[in-house]
């Protein structure tokens, strides 16, 4: 008798069935909310009486003006309360650990492997203290100056700083040692101006423009590479330095990366290449090759440490010998015998994190580089890419869908589709198909500024998809394109399998209502409107707990 | 029976486009029309009008106002509405006056918004009629499109209507009405001139999702570039301001008012002449230098030569390419999907000498380097 084949009801035709999915919805208040007084998770002993007639009153030890005047409001509640509480909301989401996470295309959501967080949380790491003497922190030191040898390695570079807490400190420190090295050489006030391609990363022209330049951006040639002539046309002695991410965040890689490098020096800027997504070319092509005197990874992406909803992350910043002096304090050295911190760098951006910047992240990217070696970092890429280009060549199927520029080609590590025909078709745009594939539990995002490329969407399959969670997404893709033909009013309504409804985005489009800084914040919303003025709580509000 | 909370008001120029299909580059008088009509044209306002108002059919509680058969009913009733209609008209003999009057009653009858089928000419008689009185939306059916108060193309003027009128799009922008001279454009000449602005629903990107904020509102970018421009004006120089409502937040800013189809002239921080004519700034320019503020027209990329030739080819030429700042929003250049700016001066040299590649300023202390074609 032959054997049954168990997986057979998940698929019709050869093609995967859809996911009958629902999201879990716990109408579950704020922590505040269910506050109750007197409530404790752990109930702190009293302090022994022969201690207590020994130490006196530790609090009496404080300097009167950083005592708090009131007790801190927070939350009273016991242990399992906070539990559960945290669980639900958990579940109400679609996170990198439950869907096909290929929608965030730009963000590289490789898996983060659990192990890497163990070793993050190991009380050898996490009970260690920024002050501690250097002579007690010999390892982590060691794994730090380890790892820089490691982006030497990939990158070509000469020296690296992992100060940086996040791809744009990384980038807007980058642009602090293009302005030291030009001031070292009394050009200062004269390079004022950065360039930029518009495919690249938005946050390089934020960063520069953070830092006081004027941003310059390219347009594209009709093809959709980075214009070789707009660039010529752009430089002159004003010229900082260009900001490049290659490939850019269509997924296309500019083939005349060399030229621009050329173009650029010969003006006399300096050239960074944004690797904060290396992902479809590690072990392949490095930043010194191609002329860069500068270049950034974002370990959070490339090197899967998890991206942690925001932070923390770390983006570690590479430099050529000849810029070395000027990277932010400390680097890590080795004397030899042992490793120290060197702060003693006179010509040096400064200090850019407290103390040693994000360590753990580090740790975790140092342990997924050692648990696949330079063979293994190579083949990263080269499944990214061939993972990429099977999406490509499987949405292309789909009606209604295509990808923008250089046509025909293939593309490096993601793809920035674009819905229009379906939408002109149908009246359905895209951010309602992304929200309607969520009813199927994955889900994509559109795509961040500049909104260049019409009802866009990019998807970035990294290495750690195989090609049935491929062929899930693609089905779904499909599945709700064709909903779109047949019944657009089910997808405009979308989503109706999960916690939430549709949000509205449109205060993020209106400048006026944007508060930055606390000091923005009073300024808009006014002193007495703001509810953190005057030590004042905010206002009154529902308790779940009856009071006794 | 459906609650009524909204009304739209629907035009439709039955004779707009009429000219296109058989070669007489517009279709404005009654003379053209009938020429049209010998030389087999078929009108295309009608079928246009209805593939838009096919989007808009699912909006709930909507009242369709409108005028007697071919200028809307007929077009509103297949697609399931039940229009009021007022008015009165010829049939097959209707005319600009009826637009206008048209225009004018719904303003009156306080519709939400005013959405006409035609082109440029029918633009113009909406303008003249209401001004900038009501949100008005066009459905491109003529033969000129140069105004920028048209959807990209019937299905986007309904889908932009619709959203519109749920509350959905609810910003409102000022949208150039151009047309051209029609009987110098049949022989070969471009003439074209900026009559004035309307008001029409601006559709923000709000279908792309936000993982970091998107580009500033249209107001808030104009401001920006404002502020960069203003900051970089220097004391001894003419500033030359070209019409447009980018420019007129340069002027704003100063605290000066503007001439928004006319070209102004600044200089230290004064307004100098107000709505100049060519031969006013050549006699300005002697022995001054000066610099030269435009921006391209909204949906099509015209920097010079529409709707702005008092800058003429000897004025650009006495400026010098150089002393030229050319401003747009972010989203205006987007809007040209790649398109080259382009100019069309007059003069072949100047043309020639304008085009290659621009800095545009497209906020304060951003530009962007972009194609001009001729």
């Amino acid at each position: 008798m032959a054997q049954q084949d168990i997986t057979k009801h998940r698929y019709t035709n050869g093609k995967p069935n859809l996911r009958r999915f629902h999201q879990a919805r716990w109408d579950e208040p704020i922590i505040f909310e269910l506050s109750c007084e007197g409530q404790r998770g752990i109930l702190v002993p009293e302090v022994e009486v022969g201690i207590r007639d020994e130490i006196g009153d530790v609090l009496a030890t404080l300097p009167e003006n950083m005592r708090r005047k009131q007790l801190p409001k927070l939350p009273e509640l016991s242990q399992p309360q906070v539990l559960r509480h945290y669980v639900r909301l958990s579940q109400e989401n679609l996170g990198a650990d439950l869907n096909v996470e290929i929608g965030q295309g730009t963000c590289t959501m490789k898996y983060s492997p659990k192990i890497n967080d163990q070793l993050a949380s190991h009380p050898k790491l996490a009970e260690l203290h920024p002050l501690q003497d250097e002579e007690t922190v010999q390892g982590i030191l060691e794994i730090m100056y380890r790892f820089e040898q490691m982006l030497k390695e990939i990158s070509g570079m000469d020296r690296f700083s992992l100060q940086p807490a996040a791809g744009s400190a990384a980038i807007y420190a980058n642009v602090s040692i293009i302005r030291a090295y030009h001031e070292s050489r009394g050009e200062a006030g004269q390079r004022d101006e950065f360039i930029t391609t518009i495919f690249s990363h938005p946050s390089n022209a934020a960063c520069a423009q953070t830092a006081g330049f004027k941003v310059i951006t390219l347009y594209p040639d009709e093809d959709g590479y980075p214009d070789l002539d707009a660039l010529k046309a752009a430089v002159s002695e004003r010229t900082a330095g260009l900001l490049i991410t290659n490939p850019e965040d269509t997924g296309i890689f500019n083939p005349r990366i060399e030229e621009f490098v050329r173009v650029v020096h010969d003006a006399g800027g300096l050239c960074v290449y944004d690797q904060a997504n290396a992902n479809g070319i590690l072990g392949i092509t490095r930043a010194r090759e191609a002329g860069f005197d500068l270049c950034h990874f974002n370990l959070h992406k490339t090197f899967s440490s998890p991206h942690g909803c925001g932070g923390p992350g770390a983006g570690a910043s590479g430099v050529t010998e000849e810029l070395a002096r000027f990277l932010p304090v400390p680097l890590v050295e080795f004397g030899g015998e042992r490793y120290y911190l060197d702060y003693d760098r006179p010509d040096s951006v400064g200090k850019l994190r407290p103390f040693y910047g994000y360590v753990p992240v580090v740790l975790r990217a140092y342990a997924w580089v050692m648990s696949l070696g330079a063979e293994g970092l190579r083949e990263v890429a080269e499944i990214a890419v061939l993972n990429n280009n099977y999406l490509l060549n499987k949405m292309l199927e789909i009606p209604g869908v295509s990808a923008p520029y250089a046509k025909g080609k293939r593309r490096i590590e993601q793809v920035r589709y674009s819905w229009e025909e379906l939408a002109q078709e149908t009246g359905v745009h895209s951010e309602e198909l992304g929200i309607r594939a969520a009813d199927f539990g994955i889900h994509y995002w559109t795509s961040h500024h500049p909104f260049v490329v019409p009802e866009p969407c990019t998807l970035e399959p990294t290495e750690s998809f195989s090609k049935d969670d491929l062929d899930e997404y693609v089905a779904i893709m499909e599945h709700v394109a064709n909903e779109a033909r047949t019944n657009p009013e089910l997808v405009k309504t979308a989503p109706h399998n999960s916690t939430i409804h549709t949000i509205d985005h449109s205060p993020l489009d209106d400048p006026s209502q944007w508060a930055m800084t606390w000091r923005a914040y009073r300024r808009k919303v006014g002193r007495e409107k703001g509810w953190h003025s005057r030590g004042k709580i905010a206002p009154q509000r529902t308790s779940y707990c009856v009071k006794r | 029976m459906r609650m009524v909370e909204k009304r739209l008001g629907l035009i439709v120029n039955p004779v707009a486009g009429i000219g296109g299909r058989v070669g007489l580059k517009g279709s404005d008088g009654a003379e053209i029309q009938k020429r049209a009509l010998e030389l087999g044209a078929v009108p295309q306002s009608l079928n246009r009008a209805i593939q838009a108002l096919e989007r808009i059919e699912a909006v709930d509680g909507l009242e369709v106002i409108t005028y007697p058969g071919e200028m809307g009913e007929d077009a509103a009733r297949p697609c399931g509405f039940q229009p009021t209609v007022i008015g009165s008209i010829k049939p097959g003999e209707t005319t600009p006056e009826d637009t206008m009057n048209a225009a004018r009653e719904m303003r009156r009858l306080n519709v939400k918004l005013l959405l006409f089928a035609g082109g440029d000419g029918t633009a113009r008689d909406i303008y003249s009629a209401v001004g900038e009185g009501l949100p008005v939306l066009g459905i491109p059916a003529g033969v000129k499109i140069h105004s920028a108060v048209f959807g990209t193309n019937p299905l986007n003027a309904g889908d932009l209507a619709a959203l519109y009128l749920q509350g959905k799009a609810s910003s409102l922008r000022e949208a150039e009405v151009m047309d051209i001279d029609e009987e110098a454009f049949r022989q070969g000449i471009v003439s074209a001139k900026l009559y004035g602005y309307l008001k029409v629903p601006f559709q923000r990107r709000l279908l792309q999702g936000l993982k970091t904020p998107s580009s500033p509102r249209e107001q808030a970018a104009m401001a920006a570039i404002a502020a960069d421009v203003v900051s970089k004006m220097e004391d001894g120089w003419l500033y030359i301001i070209g019409p447009g409502t980018t420019t007129r937040a340069i002027t704003s800013r100063l605290g000066l008012d503007k001439t928004l189809i006319g070209v102004d002239v600044v200089a230290e921080g004064k307004l100098i002449t107000a709505d100049v004519t060519e031969s006013q700034l050549l006699r300005l320019l002697e022995g001054r230098k000066a610099k030269i503020v435009v921006t391209p027209i909204g949906g099509q990329g015209c920097i010079f030569g529409r709707g702005n030739q008092q800058i003429s080819p000897k004025v650009i030429r006495e400026v010098g390419r150089d002393n030229i700042i050319v401003v747009s929003t972010t989203g205006k250049i987007h809007s040209l999907r790649g398109q080259p700016l382009w100019v069309d001066t007059g003069d072949r040299e100047v043309d020639e000498m304008l085009s290659g590649h621009v800095r545009v300023v497209t906020g304060y202390n951003e530009q962007i380097v972009y194609r001009v074609s001729w």
